[in-house]
């Protein structure tokens, strides 16, 4: 590492005052403005940074792979072992690319070539660089497929990208990436799809290729734990521009400015605070409650039968957070619907108010409708475009017989409560920003006054600070309403601050159940001890709370 | 897979079943009477009841209705009223222009459509992007029938590059059966061209902002093989179920364009026999077309599989 920093090494990737302008019309002139960094060969550099920081825009202008019309380079280069990649005419980047740079993206499902086999694309590198034989192609990428470790190359190379598992997919990627040996990997968030322990092994896969084959690696993420895990040293980027960089412990342990501190102390650690149980009425009570999709008939006996939930048990009092943790098709979402009645469980009861609600008919189960309410993933899709915001929040309460000016002067004061001001009501969901639209959901969902509040991954799509503040809400509206939540995550840092007791899923089935403290300082369950381990720096959450 | 064709094959019968019933009974229930009309203006009314008895047409309708169909099960057609020749010797005379017309028309649209909606995606927001879709607009506003005495004013009377009408036989020339089928595929296939050029383009332009086409960007690969190999291929099935559509429409298609040039295909056997009310040809045509018509979709289905490796059945 040292010899890097006092320059006994050329840097692989130099980038210098470069700027990127963004189209006219956007909310600032330029995407970047005036960044530069180095990296050096065997050094992985995290660019770390919230949502339209310019992290991502950086790796495209280092590509060349920036839309032409919209974001043009207009200043500063980016030397690729001196050459400037901004300057290159389009053949000799498309040279470079494959060969002196690789680049994996985030999401493994839709980066590779759904109906091309994963051999195929990995030897398409070959072929456009190379000129070996068909059957030399064929022997490389074995190779490469061998040493990203995944299982049985003769089969899966000839293999579609549905027939594999996203880590699996991400190797894939790996291994198109590095097949040539380049001196620059740029990874644009790579593991951010992947679950905690897939995580975990593309994080070591990365670092381990990375170091035997000499590469200098541009990771790109939003997440401090994976920058503690594998950062050499890390770029701070906000609103385009680089605010400090340095070593990681510099960085993570002793951040200079501000908006770092701000940052830093945002992720949520992973030690649980205090918490005395809560006493509050029974909400709502699952018992064995089960989910079953496919069923075997007489004409089809060979169905694929899928347990996606198996005897759940659990209950939630009124002021209680009640957490299901888990990796994705762990069920927890299953759960969720299941409570919600969006969908009818198979077997099992959900008791509100001393009624099972489980198999109500739709007629019979309106009443329940209002008490369980939903805050989804995905604040940019579960608002209708087409509707002002005001419309989506009285929508539901006129539907139960409240005036409309009474849900109107509702819909008011909620904007008051989670924050917003309530001119916000006029306007369409496209004018806030991810943040807000979650607040507007919160509200959406409060206006029904609810009893129990489902939060599916309500936070999963936020950058750190917001997720931050709009936790806070989460936790702060619980205690006014004493509601009792639902709260869906595969985040263990978040479900460590938030919840007051833990339900960890997995293939359906609740395998450890208990206190949040007790779940996390004393794991019982062989799953839960894994997913704990897998989780990207440890060390740098324990070391937050204590400070 | 097997399994799935076979079963799929069997789920025709009842589609064709349903075709037959309907297109007797409609025939018979329409007023007209085949037999008045092969008599003549000067016939008397015993006369027409003799064709009548001849034909068949004085038993109850079931009575003729399981006349035929049982005749339809052994492959017996019938006999035509008005060409006095078995229904299927008739329909296999006219088909080799239909087919050809058919073929040569969708491989004219492919050949220009795909590649024509694959440049405009392309060069999508640009001066070749409008054209084209400007291009496209105007092919399908246009009737087929002004398309093909356009064609035919251009091609055919002013410059005298083809012949205005007719038909020759394969057997007697490959390039005079070509020649003869120029005219007509370009006017039928216009209005295909335009309206497969523009799925195609939005297709590929949906794909384009797919991941992976930036993947293969990534890995130096060139523009073309990113717009076939890997756009292209994507796009490929709602690409394809628009030209199993085409050549179902196609079919209706060649009713007209066979009249305007004269081709002696289904087309024209198909106006001609309406015309005389001869109901065994109507019936045996109409049940060939809604036959072809399942099996193009059967075919489009099964060509799904090949297309994307996530569709099974």
């Amino acid at each position: 590492m040292q010899e890097v920093l006092t320059g006994m090494t050329e840097p692989v990737l130099s980038v210098r005052n470069l700027t990127v302008r963004l189209p006219r019309g956007a909310d600032r002139e330029n995407a970047i403005e005036g960044i530069s960094f180095d990296i050096g060969p065997r050094e992985i550099v995290c660019i770390v940074g919230e949502s339209g920081s310019g992290k991502s825009v950086t790796a495209q202008a280092v590509m060349g792979l920036l839309p032409k019309r919209d974001l043009v380079v207009t200043g500063g280069e980016t030397l690729l072992q001196g050459e400037d990649t901004t300057k290159a005419t389009i053949h000799r980047l498309r040279a470079l690319r494959g060969t002196r740079m690789g680049m994996i993206f985030q999401e493994p499902m839709t980066a590779l070539n759904p109906v091309q086999r994963v051999g195929q694309q990995i030897a398409e590198v070959l072929e456009i660089h190379t000129n070996l034989s068909a059957a030399e192609q064929r022997q490389r990428v074995l190779d490469i497929m061998h040493a990203v470790k995944l299982p049985d190359p003769e089969l899966m190379i000839d293999a579609y990208p549905h027939q594999l598992s996203g880590g699996q997919r991400q190797r894939i990627m790996i291994a198109a990436a590095l097949i040539l040996d380049p001196a620059l990997l740029i990874a644009d968030e790579p593991t951010t799809a992947l679950d905690v322990t897939t995580q975990a092994q593309i994080l070591k896969l990365i670092k381990e290729m990375q170091s035997r084959r000499n590469t200098g690696v541009m990771f790109i993420t939003h997440d401090f734990g994976v920058v503690s895990e594998i950062a050499d040293r890390v770029v701070v980027m906000q609103h385009g521009r680089v605010v400090e960089q340095g070593t990681r412990d510099e960085v993570l342990r002793r951040p200079r400015e501000a908006y770092t501190k701000m940052l830093v102390a945002a992720v949520p650690s992973l030690v649980p605070p205090k918490r005395s149980p809560v006493e509050g009425k029974l909400a709502l009570e699952a018992k064995q409650l089960s989910k079953i999709y496919g069923k075997r008939t007489f004409f089809n006996r060979k169905a694929r039968i899928v347990k996606a939930a198996q005897n759940v048990n659990f209950h939630i009092r009124k002021g209680e957070t009640l957490g299901i943790v888990g990796e994705s098709g762990s069920g927890k979402t299953t759960v969720a619907r299941c409570i919600a009645r969006l969908i009818e469980p198979s077997e099992g009861e959900i008791v509100v108010d001393g009624v099972n609600v489980a198999h109500l008919a739709e007629r019979d189960l309106r009443p329940y409708r209002r008490d369980i309410q939903i805050v989804f993933q995905d604040p940019y899709r579960s608002l209708n475009p087409r509707r002002t915001v005001g419309q989506s929040i009285v929508e539901g309460p006129i539907n139960f017989g409240m005036t409309h000016e009474k849900a109107q002067q509702k819909a008011r004061e909620l904007m008051g409560l989670v924050g917003l001001s309530s001119d916000a009501l006029d306007r369409y969901p496209h004018q806030f920003s991810g943040g807000q639209r979650q607040r507007i959901c919160i509200a959406r969902a409060l206006a029904m006054g609810p009893t129990l509040l489902i939060a599916d991954e309500a936070v999963s799509a936020l950058d750190v600070s917001v997720q931050a503040q709009v936790l806070e809400l989460l936790d702060s509206i619980r205690k006014q309403f004493d509601l009792a939540v639902l709260f869906i995550t595969h985040d263990l840092r978040v479900a460590a601050q938030i919840c007051d007791r833990i339900a960890v899923m997995k293939n359906g089935v609740v395998v450890e159940h208990g206190t949040t403290t007790d779940v996390f300082r004393n794991p019982q369950h062989e799953y839960t001890k894994a997913l704990f381990d897998a989780a990207p720096g440890r060390d740098f959450g324990a070391q937050q709370s204590v400070a | 897979m097997g399994g799935y064709i076979l079963r799929r094959v069997l789920s025709t019968l009842p589609v064709l079943a349903i075709v037959a019933v309907l297109v007797f009974l409609m025939l018979r229930l329409t007023p007209s009477d085949p037999a008045a009309i092969i008599a003549g203006d000067y016939a008397s009314s015993e006369q027409i009841e003799g064709i009548r008895e001849r034909l068949g047409l004085n038993e109850p309708i079931l009575k003729q209705f399981i006349i035929w169909i049982g005749g339809v099960l052994q492959g017996d057609f019938g006999e035509s009223f008005f060409y006095k020749k078995q229904v299927a010797e008739l329909i296999g005379e006219r088909l080799e222009p239909t087919l050809s017309l058919s073929l040569i028309t969708i491989l004219l649209v492919v050949l220009i459509a795909v590649p024509l909606g694959v440049i405009a995606a392309h060069n999508h927001g640009t001066w070749i992007d409008r054209f084209v879709m400007g291009f496209s607009v105007l092919g399908f506003s246009i009737p087929v029938f002004v398309v093909g005495y356009i064609l035919i004013y251009i091609f055919a009377v002013t410059l005298d590059w083809l012949p205005v009408q007719g038909y020759q036989r394969i057997r007697d020339g490959v390039g005079g059966w070509l020649l003869r089928l120029v005219l007509p595929a370009m006017t039928l296939s216009v209005v295909f061209i335009a309206f497969i050029a523009r799925m195609t383009r939005t297709s590929v332009l949906e794909v384009l902002n797919e991941d992976y086409i930036r993947t293969a960007r990534a890995k130096g690969q060139t523009e073309i093989k990113v717009l076939v190999r890997h756009a292209l291929a994507n796009a490929a099935v709602p690409i394809l179920t628009i030209i199993g559509l085409t050549v179902a429409i196609l079919i209706g298609g060649v009713v007209v364009t066979e009249s305007v040039y004269t081709l002696p295909g289904l087309g024209l056997l198909t106006v001609d026999a309406v015309l005389a009310r001869d109901y065994p040809t109507i019936q045996a045509v109409i049940l060939l077309f809604s036959f072809a018509y399942v099996l193009i979709n059967l075919l489009v289905d099964v060509a799904y599989t090949f297309l994307d490796p996530r569709i099974r059945y």
